[in-house]
């Protein structure tokens, strides 16, 4: 019952180019009218992922499912979806309008209703001005606009991104990340995006899905992730600046870090293993006067008047960044305190270095 | 014209003015000089000669200007070359020899036929006019003075017939070959090109006969299409094609996809519109080999002089014991003008089609 309602399913997707495996079994639901970021590393197998559920790869074994169908031996040009590449992919002899139609007039839809899709999207879109040039006279957003515009006017089962904003400057790519969450509110399909950028896939996900080497490392919604990562991986990856790592031991409840700091904490089992701390920049307090849990030297910071970054360092060399939601005073060189809370620790230890449970 | 004479002065560095005329200008100008010259030369010679009358171009005249020799209907002598004779004080009368050709001539005034008197042959000469001679080429268009063997209008459009379907059926073929050999991944892909690219180190004079088997067993031996078929297929062209195919961004493919086009759709609204520049090549390579083909045409279509082509035709002119090269050059010009227009029309397209692919 539940398996008719989703809109795709992956059971253990294998793919491997040759001798060299790429996705290593990967088991993934997607609900109707969810935005799903695909997010990780490059090389880590999200464009791959994407390219399979889009058709233009096959797996080398697995299952698709898409709407309870089994896809697996279904073309890309019947599956229903629609893609928008990252170089955009923009028929360079059509215009504007063509490169709109084109898809429409390939299922044979009749002239009169091709026009009225082209136009809606065209409008929704701004890019109306736009309709008889072609892609070559168009500037980058504007060509943005007519891949996400080609993708529209076919109204697809799954909406799929590959990477589509990294060949816009920050500015735009700010302004078309708003824009294409608010088409998703409009239109209310199922999404899936693929970027390297943790901040696309924070601000716009439903639910981010963290890939590292052909594998799922975690999936959840964006907060979740944050709060509660599954490993020290993503812990890494989700956040800027990056999650604070600084090694240490655990024996019994009893942490005792490398850089000198001792501290119980309440893990939901003790045990007797390395582990690593992991700690956000915005979780440490600092005291100028050197008073604190540690000591650091300042190395360097940012002062940015709203939030000021500190790059710290402990004697033994560990990094440690600071982040203050306010501004202080500072000089290179310089010894300040810090403080942590045990309620803001993550411990990871362990094969695959897992996130430790913790009882809060 | 003055942007003519602009562009022919443009010196190095320097776009529209020729502020100095140095080695490399000189170099440069002097080279393309040589090179115009090799190639213009034999056609100018060709069509210069082609407006001479017939004993100018037997005798090997060389003097470019078309000069015929004045002939007058003599009563009681028939119809004589006249000359100039010019008299020891200095009048000059028009002349026509009454008698054999010596180192001391008889001559007559053609005024006054019965006054015969002798001259050395040095001091006559030929009594010239400047004459466009135009029954070089009507004569064999028009059928006259005995060219009724010579079917112009025929020839022509067995030529155009043959030109024309050769260069559709060549074009549509390599470029499916190549759009197969550049764009799908299949075992043995680099091999069968490889093979095609080889058969370029056979001359067509070795699979003459078994291509003449060939022909004669399909049943089209003495047809036009025993013409065209067999030489539809051209390495070159698919070799071309498929170089130039492989720069075409398979994200565009994968686009069409996508939009739910057909392989065969791909290959005529993506493929095809965007390989115009090869395309446009090939159809002037193929419209230049079938038009001047000889050595096949000849062989196929020599029972059936209905079926001749132009080039086929020009061997009407050449006998055994006498060759009318007058004739031959002047068939030989109207032959070289349809191929000329092909070529001023295709090569924008060779052009303009770089300037308006490129994905970005």
């Amino acid at each position: 019952m539940t398996e008719t309602t989703r809109a795709l399913e992956l059971k253990q997707i294998k793919k491997a180019y040759g001798a060299v495996q790429v996705i290593h079994g990967v088991d993934l639901q997607i609900e109707e009218g969810e935005f799903v970021v695909f997010v990780g590393p490059s090389g880590c197998g999200k464009s791959t992922l994407l390219r399979l559920i889009a058709g233009l790869d096959d797996p080398t074994s697995g299952d698709i499912v898409l709407k309870g169908r089994r896809v697996n031996n279904v073309p890309a040009s019947e599956r229903g979806l629609s893609m928008v590449f990252q170089s955009y992919a923009l028929y360079p002899h059509m215009s504007v309008r063509s490169n709109l139609s084109f898809g429409l007039e390939n299922i044979r839809m009749p002239k009169e209703e091709i026009r009225e899709r082209v136009d809606a999207a065209a409008k929704l879109l701004q890019i109306d001005q736009l309709l008889e040039r072609r892609p070559g006279q168009l500037s980058g957003g504007q060509r943005q606009r007519v891949a996400i515009g080609r993708a529209i006017v076919r109204e697809p089962v799954i909406f799929l991104f590959d990477e589509p904003l990294s060949n816009l400057d920050a500015e735009l790519r700010l302004q078309m990340r708003v824009e294409i969450s608010q088409l998703h509110d409009q239109l209310g399909n199922t999404m899936i995006y693929v970027t390297h950028d943790q901040v696309e896939a924070m601000t716009m996900a439903d639910r981010i899905v963290v890939l590292r080497a052909g594998r799922i490392e975690q999936v959840g919604r964006p907060l979740d992730l944050y709060n509660t990562p599954a490993n020290k991986f993503v812990a890494g990856f989700i956040g800027a600046p990056q999650m604070n790592f600084l090694r240490g031991a655990l024996d019994g409840r009893v942490l005792t870090l490398e850089s000198g700091v001792v501290r119980e904490v309440p893990v939901a089992e003790a045990g007797r293993m390395p582990v690593t701390l992991g700690v956000r920049p915005e979780s440490i307090g600092v005291s100028l006067e050197g008073e604190g849990d540690a000591q650091v030297t300042v190395r360097n910071f940012e002062q940015l008047g709203s939030v000021t970054y500190i790059y710290t360092a402990f004697a033994n060399g560990e990094t440690l960044t600071v982040q203050l939601p306010r501004q202080i005073p500072l000089k290179r060189g310089q010894t300040i305190g810090i403080t942590f809370e045990t309620a803001a620790f993550h411990l990871f230890g362990g094969e695959g270095e897992r996130a430790l449970p913790m009882e809060r | 014209m003055a942007r003519v004479i602009t562009f022919l002065t443009r010196t190095r560095g320097s776009q529209d003015r020729a502020e100095r005329f140095g080695v490399q200008d000189f170099l440069a100008y002097g080279y393309l000089l040589v090179g115009v010259l090799i190639i213009l030369i034999p056609v100018l010679w060709t069509v210069v000669t082609s407006i001479k009358s017939e004993r100018s171009v037997e005798n090997f005249d060389t003097r470019i200007l078309p000069f015929d020799q004045i002939q007058r209907e003599i009563p009681g002598f028939g119809v004589r070359d006249t000359w100039i004779y010019t008299t020891p004080d200095g009048a000059e009368v028009e002349v026509f020899r009454a008698g054999p050709a010596r180192t001391e001539t008889e001559v007559a005034p053609v005024d006054d036929p019965d006054a015969i008197f002798t001259v050395l042959r040095a001091d006559l000469q030929p009594n010239e006019q400047l004459r466009i001679a135009t029954e070089n080429y009507l004569d064999p268009i028009l059928q006259r003075n005995g060219q009724n063997n010579f079917f112009f209008g025929r020839y022509l459009f067995n030529s155009v017939f043959v030109t024309v379907m050769a260069t559709v059926i060549t074009l549509v073929i390599n470029a499916m070959a190549a759009f197969a050999l550049s764009k799908y991944q299949f075992r043995g892909r680099l091999t069968f090109t490889i093979l095609i690219v080889a058969t370029l180190l056979i001359p067509t004079s070795i699979i003459l006969v078994s291509l003449f088997f060939v022909v004669w067993t399909f049943g089209i031996f003495g047809s036009l299409w025993g013409v065209i078929i067999p030489a539809a297929a051209t390495p070159t062209g698919v070799f071309l094609l498929r170089q130039y195919m492989l720069t075409i961004p398979d994200e565009l493919l994968e686009a069409a996809r996508m939009d739910a086009a057909s392989e065969w759709r791909i290959f005529w609204r993506i493929v095809m519109p965007l390989s115009l520049p090869a395309l446009s090549v090939l159809a002037i390579l193929s419209v230049i080999w079938r038009w001047n083909d000889f050595l096949w045409p000849l062989i196929v279509l020599i029972s059936n002089p209905r079926q001749h082509t132009l080039q086929l035709g020009l061997t009407q002119f050449a006998g055994e014991f006498n060759t009318d090269f007058h004739y031959i050059l002047a068939m030989t010009v109207v032959s070289l003008i349809p191929i000329t227009l092909v070529f001023v029309w295709l090569q924008r397209f060779i052009t303009t089609g770089i300037a308006t692919t490129g994905l970005k």
